[in-house]
């Protein structure tokens, strides 16, 4: 990336000098034509050259399912994301591992978020919802990523791993801090201060382990649930194991449902039809869950790494060559979804996208960030005409993290 | 067309006449009942069609690939009778297949 540069003309130049990673592309949301053009014309893609190194771009919907669920071709170690893993500060985590070491690991900690706890923790979620959104400032103009989408999932966050709850906006720090890396994704994140960051992570995750190991906790939060598991119980003596796993999940639980939670507001202000719709029928909520994450896709890439030489419609991939599935070029894909680019809440088969990702890594919050999202939405409609969105919202600058900073709204009450 | 019937986690049945040659999936989809949700379409990518075969007709189910088992193997009440319904290819041998749906797709 050179911020000298303008980004090239999508039409006119030629695929080979575009550079299909450039983070601008996301934080000007101006992705869209340069992906329809590699989907149309080049849809395996080969750039010989970008900060990340070389790498393959899959952008049509099939060919990224194809790409998901054939891990045995295509590795997800040492990294699903475009980035190399740093050498000073290595991580493992279990979304970077190939089964069978994945399955062990992932299963020790996927029942919390199994829908019969989920039933549990439907009430609490509302309650905290609710006390969200009956104090927001009405009559001001205030930014709803601070508001509501971060301390709705940060309040999340804390609750699956028993965090202590006034120390809970560490876990957002943590996770910005985990993504923004420049080689890891074109962030912005100071080197330095990262890693003061994830050590601090590290660190404080360390003492709560021991803590709890101590207290022989009966709970069902995510630190217990690596200490019940066998294949997981000594996860704490290996740090570079701990720490990575620590911040898959709480990426996972953050990133995702927060950027959602506001990409829903900025859909419904581009759509007036569909705000109405909604209004005369709030019972197609849990559609136009689906359809948010979809028009969202709030993490725009997964990447893999061929374990062979093969051949990929019709293009020669090399073992080791890095391949990169474009998730948000799948969910706008127009021979798998029609009429892709419009936002419809009451689309036919609206869980038919690509944002959850496909086969084995398929996310495994999926229905806890569906319920967040409907719970939210049922209670704003409880209180609020409208959330109207007052300027442009500023992205956040990332090609994996497909997010918002700001959105400025007002909220109308009944 | 063979009668399957698909059972509910709450006890409830519905016999439908399935269509041989397409899957379980699609025929439960399209006779719109609930309990599967076939996120991925049929592909054997998201694990949403989870169902269990009473175990009398596992053979005429035929043999699941490694992919479903390797998607099947992430559900945390998985059981041997598990099964992706979208694997299932229906048959006229078929006829009076009890299928149970689990408490919930993932």
């Amino acid at each position: 990336m050179n911020p000298m540069t303008q980004l090239p003309d999508p039409a006119a130049t030629p695929l080979e000098e575009i550079d299909f990673s450039d983070p601008r592309m996301f934080l000007e949301d101006s992705w869209y034509p340069y992906f329809a053009r590699l989907r149309d014309e080049a849809p395996v893609h080969y750039q010989a050259e970008s900060p990340f190194g070389p790498f393959w771009s899959v952008t049509r919907f099939d060919d990224i399912v194809a790409v998901d669920t054939n891990h045995q071709d295509f590795s997800s170690e040492p990294a699903i994301v475009i980035g190399d893993p740093e050498e000073d500060m290595p991580l493992d985590m279990f979304i970077a591992m190939d089964p069978p070491k994945h399955d062990l690991q992932r299963k020790a900690v996927q029942s919390v978020v199994a829908p019969r706890n989920l039933a549990e923790m439907e009430s609490l979620i509302r309650s905290r919802v609710a006390a969200i959104l009956d104090n927001l400032p009405v009559g001001d103009t205030f930014n709803w990523v601070d508001e509501v989408s971060i301390n709705l999932t940060t309040q999340m966050l804390a609750t699956l791993f028993d965090f202590p709850f006034e120390q809970r906006s560490k876990l957002t720090y943590w996770s910005d801090m985990a993504t923004a890396a420049p080689q890891i994704s074109g962030g912005d994140a100071d080197p330095r201060e990262r890693e003061t960051a994830l050590l601090d992570c590290l660190a404080t995750f360390t003492g709560i382990w021991h803590e709890r190991e101590a207290s022989d906790s009966a709970g069902f939060d995510l630190i217990t649930l690596l200490q019940r598991d066998p294949n997981t119980s000594e996860m704490a003596d290996n740090p570079v194991e701990f720490l990575g796993n620590l911040l898959l999940l709480i990426v996972g639980g953050n990133d995702t449902t927060r950027n959602s939670a506001t990409g829903g507001v900025l859909a419904l202000n581009q759509n007036p039809g569909e705000y109405d719709k909604l209004r005369a029928d709030p019972g197609l909520i849990p559609s136009m869950v689906s359809e948010i994450i979809r028009w969202q896709t709030p993490l725009a890439h997964m990447r893999r790494r061929a374990t062979r030489d093969l051949e990929f419609r019709g293009q020669k991939i090399r073992e080791g060559d890095k391949v990169v599935m474009w998730y948000m070029s799948g969910n706008r894909d127009e021979r798998s979804i029609d009429n892709p680019n419009a936002f419809i809440i009451d689309r036919k088969n609206p869980r038919h996208h690509i944002s959850f990702g496909f086969g084995v890594h398929r996310c495994m919050g999926n229905r806890l960030a569906e319920m967040q999202l409907r719970i939210l939405w049922e209670e704003i409609m409880r209180r609020f005409s409208l959330v109207e969105v007052m300027a442009e919202p500023k992205r956040v600058q990332s090609n994996f993290v497909r997010g918002y900073e700001t959105l400025p709204v007002r909220v109308h009450p009944l | 067309m063979p009668r399957i019937t698909l059972v509910e986690f709450n006890g409830t049945g519905h016999t439908i006449d399935a269509e041989s040659g397409k899957t379980l999936m699609l025929n439960a989809i399209e006779n719109g009942i609930p309990g599967i949700d076939a996120d991925c379409g049929g592909a054997c990518a998201c694990g949403t069609c989870h169902v269990f075969l009473d175990p009398q007709w596992l053979a005429a189910a035929g043999e699941s690939n490694p992919l479903e088992d390797a998607m099947l193997a992430m559900r945390p009440d998985r059981e041997g009778r598990s099964r992706l319904s979208c694997q299932i290819e229906v048959t006229d041998a078929m006829e009076g297949m009890v299928v149970r749906m689990p408490e919930y797709q993932m």
